[in-house]
């Protein structure tokens, strides 16, 4: 006890990075992977083969490398200078955006052939039907899946600690510094995320149920 | 599937697509020869970047990275795999006993972060007098969190056979165990194979983790060698090979994913079953997480 009550302010700070690592990147990826989604059902050949790619070499990279890939060998190239928080939140958005257009997509492919058939026959572009009719309905059935995704992105967020980021996986490297109890300090890490991750698991089971489509 | 969404083009609307995907195509090239000209301009082309490459020592040294990595990968899926069976069966016993502490376990062991068990495993019990590698915390860390995982992935494929098996078969006089072995796994394990598999590679992917806890695998091996001033502190290069064998590794295990699916698709004497419901637990290949009861 007295590891956690000597390092409250510590556990604070770094449970509050990883809440607002964890916001952004699950705002960022679920943009980028609807966005991904609709190029991957588009009528455009083209299209559907660069979303195709994209998530086919993203899911297959461990997050790991992707995040070795911006600390490294990133600021090599000269492009853009990321200081190591946004260079986890766009590791983070880049990795978790494949999972959640598959996510979407797999949703899309619930919603009922009638259903864009029928916008088509009312004269809606592809544009309308997808962003009126058939995400709206898609999003609804993929609730569970896409939950689940933000909670491994919420626990991912902790391989940022490896990388300079000073989040609730780094709190061993202070508590190493102080010789405290690691064992003891790193329970109350895991402690922690698993009341994290409960309040997002029982949004989950409330959210399916009052969304769940009758079909 | 996406062939539904959109009707057959005709003329005006092919002409649409075909400027759409012109543009398309020159922002994609845009990107990529920005890209390019950066990895160009800051020198990743040079020959100097590359020559690690034809160093034989250099190429032991990945192969062995790369050993270590489908070590640590082949210990953690059969323990994996072991644990998840031992708990399912625990989750789907009929004796509270045994029902109840599987289910905390197996809750509890999903919800913590792979990385902060590593680091439990590996700095914490030092503190208890355990001392362990690199190699042990990385591969009890992935049987814990990935057979947590297909504890739910065993229990949800073993619900979702239609309940007329196990009824016919207690009818028939077989004992629980007897039930369990020669009834339902054999046709759960069919429909689970597609969701095993993918959770084998997200077993792989995360194996790369012990690359923080300092276990020699193959992006531990990459790091060392980004480093090295010779060859102009070759990461980009680096990390471009370790990338493409990473996907490569991957791609091999989902191919015989797909494999298996195809293979289970077109036997018929399998009962077509509810794999939905597995499929949730683990959407999409997807690197784990609390999923749903079912």
């Amino acid at each position: 006890m007295s590891v956690l009550t000597s390092n409250f302010q510590l556990f604070l700070k770094a449970f509050g990075t990883t809440i607002q690592l964890f916001l952004l990147a699950a705002v960022g990826s679920l943009v980028l992977g609807t966005i991904l989604a609709m190029l991957r059902v588009s009528p455009v050949p083209m299209f559907r083969a660069a979303g195709t790619t994209y998530v086919t070499v993203l899911r297959n990279t461990p997050l790991t490398l992707v995040f070795f890939f911006f600390t490294f060998a990133y600021p090599l190239l000269k492009i853009l200078k990321l200081d190591p928080f946004t260079g986890a939140v766009v590791a983070l958005t880049l990795y978790t955006s494949a999972f959640i257009c598959e996510v979407v997509r797999s949703g899309i492919n619930t919603v009922p052939v009638g259903q864009a058939e029928a916008s088509r026959a009312l004269g809606l572009t592809f544009t309308q039907m997808i962003s009126h009719v058939v995400l709206p309905q898609a999003m609804r059935s993929v609730v569970p899946p896409m939950v689940s995704t933000l909670i491994a992105l919420l626990k991912n967020t902790t391989i940022a600690a490896g990388f300079s980021v000073s989040e609730a996986g780094a709190i061993r490297d202070s508590l190493s510094e102080q010789g405290a109890n690691m064992l003891v300090g790193m329970s109350w890490v895991a402690v922690f995320f698993v009341v994290l991750v409960i309040p997002l698991t029982l949004l989950q089971r409330s959210l399916e149920k009052r969304w769940s489509v009758a079909r | 599937m996406s062939s539904v969404l959109f009707d057959v083009p005709g003329p005006k609307a092919r002409l649409r697509h075909q400027i759409m995907a012109v543009l398309g195509v020159l922002v994609l090239l845009g990107i990529l020869g920005f890209v390019v000209y950066r990895f160009y301009d800051s020198g990743q082309f040079e020959a100097r970047k590359w020559e690690w490459l034809q160093y034989e020592q250099i190429q032991l040294g990945l192969v062995n990275g790369l050993v270590n990595t489908l070590k640590a990968f082949a210990a953690g899926a059969v323990l994996a795999l072991l644990f998840g069976a031992v708990f399912a069966a625990g989750r789907l016993s009929d004796h509270a006993v045994f029902r109840a502490p599987s289910m905390v376990i197996v809750e509890f062991f999903r919800a913590i972060p792979l990385l902060v068990m590593m680091f439990i495993f590996y700095y914490g019990f030092p503190t208890i007098g355990v001392k362990m590698s690199p190699f042990a915390a990385v591969v009890i860390s992935l049987m814990l969190y990935n057979g947590s995982v297909l504890a739910e992935v065993f229990r949800a494929g073993i619900l979702s056979l239609p309940r007329g098996q196990s009824e016919a078969a207690y009818a028939l006089g077989m004992r629980k165990t007897q039930v369990m072995t020669l009834v339902l796994l054999p046709q759960a394990l069919r429909a689970m194979l597609p969701t095993i598999v993918s959770q084998l590679v997200v077993l792989l992917k995360d194996t790369a983790l012990g690359f923080i806890i300092t276990y020699e695998e193959l992006l531990y091996y990459a790091k060392n060698l980004g480093g090295i001033f010779e060859f102009g502190r070759p990461y980009v290069p680096v990390t471009l090979v370790t990338g493409a064998l990473y996907i490569g590794m991957c791609l091999l295990l989902t191919a015989l994913a797909r494999y298996l699916e195809k293979r289970n698709r077109r036997s018929r004497k399998v009962v077509p079953t509810d794999t939905k419901k597995t499929d949730e637990v683990v959407p999409a290949g997807d690197a784990g997480g609390v999923g749903i009861g079912v």
